[in-house]
This record gives C-alpha cells, sequence and structure tokens, in this order.
C-alpha cells in the first residue's frame, strides 16, 4: 500500500511538473525579444510576366511556345540563418505551393526566435526520409495528388501544359526522384541581397520571392520540347532539376 | 475519508499521465499475439507500426475496409475481391489482376502473407512502404479506379466509418494517413506461421511426412538461396528465366531505370504457394508441376539471367524423384489456420 501510494505521489507530482514547465521557467528580469514570424510570397512568373493559367502564350529561351495549366511545387525544411552561423530550422516544414490556389503562395512561418536573420534555406521538394515514412497529412497527403502511386515517391514540381513544338502537344513535367542516380532533391538559398530579416513579436517581415519558370528549361541543361515534352522521375528529370535550382530569387523584402 | 478521496485523485492524475504519454488509445491488444511468440526463426519485422499503435479497433476498422467496395471508383471492388482469404489472399480465376468493368491488367495478384516483413512491395518493388501499398491498386484505373479525395469524402460522409474511425485515431475527419494505417494494422497482422513447416521447426518432428522431409533437403539444396526459410523469400529480384526478352514487361527496371533489372522480378514468398495458383509475375503457370518443369528444362538466357539459373545448362537439374518430394514439401507450406482464420475473413 505504502509502495502503491508512493507511486502515485510520484505520478502526481510528475503531472504538476509537467503542467508547469513551460510557464515556471520564466525570468521576468530578462524577458527576451517574444518570438515572431515572417511570411514568404511565392510570386510565380515567366520572365517579367506574371504566370497564367488560362490561354496566355510564352516563349522559353530556346524560341518554343508554350502554355502552362498547372504549376505546383514543394518547398520544405525551411531555415532561417543567422550572420554568427546560429540557425533556426522550423520543425514540420512541409509547403505545397499551387498556382491555381492564391492562399497557398502565402506562407507564414510562425514561432521563429527573435533576432536579426541574414540567410534563408530551403528544399525544392521532399527530403528522403519524408519519402519513405509512408502514409503523411497535411501538404503531404497523398490526396494532394504529388505522390507517385506506382513507384513510391513525392513529385517534387509538377508543371503541365502544352506546346505547339511537343511531339504530341503535351507537356508533361513531374520532376522528383529521392534516389541515386535521380535524385532530384535541391536545396537552396536565394540571396536575401545583403537585407535582413528583422523577427520579433508583433513584426512580420514579408520576403517577395519571384519563381521563374523559363527557368526550368534552361540553365545547365537547354530543354527543347520537341526533344523533351514528358518526364515523370528518372534522368531526364533530374535534367530539369538542374536548372530550377536557379528558379527561386528573393525580389524584395518588406520589414 | 480524506485518505479516500486523495487516493480517488491520485488514481485520476495517474490516469492523466498516461493519457498524455499515449494519446488515450485504447490498450494495444495485437490480434495474432499468439503467433509472434513463435517466430524465433523469422527476422525482425520492418513494418513496426511506428506512429500507428496496433489496437484491437485499428484491426478490425482496417479488415472492414479490405473487404468494403467503397474503396474502388463504382462500388464494385474491394480489396478482397482480388485477395481471397481461401486463396491465401491471391485470385486463383484470373492470371493478372481484374478491375472495374471486367479490366485485366499486367500482373498476377501476389498472395499475402507477413507482409510485416516485407522491405519493399509489388513484382517491382516500386512501393516502399506497407501503409503506401493500397493507393497503387485502389488509383489503378484497370483495378479500382478511385482517387484518394473521392475515398475520404465517401468515409466522412458514412457516420459509422467516422466513427470508428474516431475510436482508432481520435480525430475529428478522417484522412488518407488514418486509412493507409488502419488498412495497415489489418495487412499487417496477416501473419501466416502455423504450417505444418513451422510445426516442424518448432520441434514437432512428426509434422513433416518423411517424403516431405526429403523435399526439404532438395529445398534446402536446390531452392533456398532464393526463397530463404520461415518467410521463404529472400526479398530479392531476379530474372528467373522466363523470357528472353523484356518488351512485355521490363520488371524491376521500370522502378530503377538501371539495364541491369531488366526483366527482374521480386522472389515470391512460397507460403501457401499450393493453394495461391496461378504462379510467376505473369500467372502463366497453373500448377506448381509446370513451375518445377520451368526450373527443370523451361530457363530461356538472357543478359539479365539470375547468375543461381545461368550455365551450359540453364536451370535446376531435377530427378523426378526430387519434383515429387518438393511438390510434397511445399505441401507443407499450407497454413490452414491461416487460410481459414475467422479474424481475417470478411465481415460484412
Amino acid at each position: 500500500m505504502q509502495n502503491l501510494l508512493s507511486k502515485y505521489t510520484a505520478s502526481v507530482a510528475l503531472a504538476f511538473i509537467s503542467l508547469c514547465t513551460p510557464s515556471c521557467k520564466e525570468d521576468p528580469d530578462t524577458t527576451p525579444a517574444l518570438p515572431g514570424q515572417v511570411t514568404l510570397e511565392f510570386d510565380n512568373v515567366v520572365g517579367d510576366a506574371a504566370l497564367s493559367l488560362d490561354d496566355q502564350e510564352y516563349t522559353n529561351a530556346n524560341g518554343d511556345k508554350f502554355k502552362v495549366s498547372m504549376f505546383k511545387y514543394y518547398i520544405s525544411n525551411l531555415i532561417f540563418k543567422k550572420a554568427d552561423g546560429t540557425e533556426y530550422k522550423q520543425p514540420e516544414s512541409y509547403y505545397l505551393i499551387d498556382e491555381s490556389t492564391p492562399n497557398s503562395k502565402l506562407v507564414t512561418i510562425k514561432d521563429i526566435p527573435a533576432g536579426e536573420y541574414t540567410g534563408l534555406t530551403f528544399t525544392i521538394g521532399v527530403d528522403s526520409v519524408r519519402n519513405v515514412s509512408g502514409a503523411q497529412t497535411g501538404a503531404l497527403d497523398t490526396a494532394n495528388g504529388m505522390f507517385w502511386t506506382w513507384k513510391s515517391g513525392y513529385v517534387f514540381v509538377k508543371l503541365e501544359g502544352t506546346s505547339p513544338q511537343s511531339q504530341n502537344g503535351g507537356l508533361v513535367f513531374h520532376i522528383g526522384g529521392f534516389q541515386k542516380p535521380n535524385n532530384t532533391i535541391r536545396t537552396v538559398s536565394p540571396s536575401l541581397n545583403g537585407n535582413k530579416l528583422l523577427v520579433e513579436g508583433g513584426k512580420n517581415p514579408e520576403v517577395h520571392m519571384k519563381v521563374n519558370v523559363l527557368k526550368m528549361f534552361q540553365g545547365v541543361n537547354t530543354i527543347k520540347f520537341a526533344e523533351l515534352a514528358t518526364t515523370m522521375g528518372g534522368e531526364n528529370s533530374v535534367k530539369v532539376a538542374d536548372n530550377y535550382v536557379n528558379m527561386f530569387t528573393v525580389d524584395h523584402i518588406h520589414p | 475519508m480524506v485518505r479516500q478521496v486523495w487516493k480517488q485523485f491520485c488514481h485520476l492524475s495517474f490516469l492523466v499521465v498516461s493519457c498524455g504519454i499515449t494519446a488515450c488509445n485504447p490498450e494495444p491488444v495485437v490480434p495474432t499475439e499468439g503467433v509472434n511468440a513463435q517466430l524465433s526463426y523469422f527476422p525482425e519485422p520492418v513494418y513496426q507500426y511506428q506512429n500507428n499503435p496496433l489496437t484491437r479497433v485499428g484491426f478490425e476498422l482496417g479488415r472492414k475496409l479490405f473487404y468494403d467496395p467503397i474503396l474502388s471508383e463504382d462500388g464494385s471492388i474491394s480489396c478482397g475481391s482480388c485477395h481471397k482469404q481461401f486463396a491465401a489472399f491471391a485470385d486463383l480465376e484470373h492470371s493478372v489482376s481484374h478491375g472495374l468493368n471486367n479490366q485485366l491488367g499486367t500482373r498476377n495478384t501476389p498472395a499475402l502473407a507477413n507482409l510485416r516483413w516485407n522491405p519493399n512491395f509489388f513484382w517491382d518493388g516500386g512501393v516502399n512502404h506497407l501503409e503506401l501499398v493500397p493507393l497503387a491498386p485502389i488509383t489503378n484505373p484497370v483495378e479500382m479506379g478511385s482517387n484518394v479525395n473521392s475515398i475520404i469524402r465517401k468515409l466522412n460522409r458514412d457516420p459509422g466509418y467516422v466513427t470508428e474511425f474516431r475510436k482508432v485515431f481520435h480525430q475529428d475527419s478522417v484522412n488518407s494517413q488514418q486509412l493507409f494505417r488502419a488498412l495497415a494494422q489489418f495487412t499487417g497482422e496477416l501473419i501466416s506461421a502455423s504450417a505444418p513447416y513451422d510445426q516442424y521447426v518448432n520441434g514437432k518432428t512428426d509434422a513433416l511426412t518423411a517424403e516431405q522431409k526429403q523435399g526439404l533437403l532438395v529445398f534446402e539444396a536446390k531452392c533456398s538461396a532464393c526463397h530463404k526459410p520461415g518467410l521463404f523469400t529472400d526479398h530479392s529480384f531476379r530474372n528467373n528465366g522466363l523470357n528472353s526478352d523484356f518488351k512485355q514487361d521490363p520488371g524491376r527496371r521500370i522502378i530503377t531505370d538501371q539495364p541491369t533489372d531488366e526483366g527482374k522480378f521480386k522472389v515470391p514468398s512460397l507460403r501457401n504457394v499450393t493453394v495461391s495458383s496461378p504462379y510467376m509475375h505473369d500467372g502463366r503457370f497453373r500448377t506448381l508441376v509446370q513451375v518445377l518443369e520451368h526450373y527443370a528444362k523451361g530457363v530461356k538466357t538472357s543478359a539479365t539471367l539470375d547468375p543461381l539459373l545461368a550455365g551450359a545448362n540453364p536451370g535446376i537439374a531435377l530427378s523426378d524423384e526430387e519434383k515429387k518430394q518438393l511438390l510434397a514439401f511445399l505441401e507443407a507450406l499450407t497454413d490452414k489456420k491461416f487460410i481459414t482464420d475467422p479474424r481475417f475473413a470478411d465481415p460484412f
């Protein structure tokens, strides 16, 4: 009985400790600035023009004409870096940006420790761990249509459309694959152009990012639609991924 | 009196603390617990119910979903339509998968058993996780022809399912993760380890006949390199000489893009093989006699033919006597308890 009682007492103590943990630690004398938030805006463009999913025709660097009917991509594993090298890695950091869903193009990251951040890093796509972790929810839900059913793995970037240069008239760029030799996971750190992100409670700096569709088809590999208009993983997807590492640029920052 | 109240308070606090840790899940009950204890000759399972604690209600929900045609586009086909328990969860009637509107796929319905030990799934190993296996047949236009969004809508409109999902996952609405995890609780527990072979391994020396024991020796000498006992597969991908070119189905190459994987398919488990015909990735053989004939005399040479089958006389040398003994041994892999267990049967 004595034993049993002391066991229960211990449990109660434990319960109280865990209830107290977040608040009991506060020291009123050295209250640091409260954590803040940053909003990232993904502005999908084709060169200088805003991307439009209607009948707008564009021309790529190769002179191929094309129209876009779908453009969506994952960004994940956001990291905010300070000048002294310390960083904040956002937990559960997965976002699906979809041109057809305006809300998805604004991503607000909350609970970032206060401070002056000089760098931003993220993955285009989904890390290998989540590609092998079974059924997911939220942005990674298979219901979002960004998961290959016959060969497990996320589609990282999906662009569909039409082009008169394409042999069958269609463009199907489903870029993904996380295993060698056709790994298309790319991590990028677009320059903040010398600007700083001042993060603290009550402020909401906004980073306006331009995401240039044309960069998918130019860069280290010139993609000619007559030769390559459909890819769903594999070698050709790697060629596109090697291009789109330069797709994201920071246009300006609102403090 | 005070002591009494204090005791009750303590007890309540204890419950609150333990609920915080386990998210108030019901006591985990392993439906096939008795079987698990005997599996010392199995390796560690790959799927350990990470983030998906196995419970009685979860298993029962997965079982119901497995047998419910709600998962197909027109409500005509369930997982159980092709994976029939009496056939060790394979399909005796069709060489290749048979789906909506009598459409046919390209590969044979595999028997289901001991899936928790599989590092990957399907004949080409394209799917890397037990929870994601149902996604392929559900969305395949010639199998169940549905999509995840429409299934989730249907499940959320069904008050019975909403209640059952809530009991298992403690969330307000059903999502695809819950669907796949519930199915994994059922399919993961389809454990077959009660065949005469298993009784023999566990010390019951008269569980095999004299001929079956001879067959086991032949099996160990000539088959076990690929069909490794106790799971009776080594989970590798091999070209077993069915074809000399692979235009019809490149197999594992579809997944890896590697020319060296052309014509390779997963080595299937031989558990319950006598009741789960037809055989091979395309279901081309109706009988095990034909299968043994293939290995003895029919192996075709190609660049990726498995080294164990290659040589001046491709295949596996088997005398008539050895074939008879092997067939007798394969009977000892038939788990009658597994194929008649009411816990795995259609609940509707």
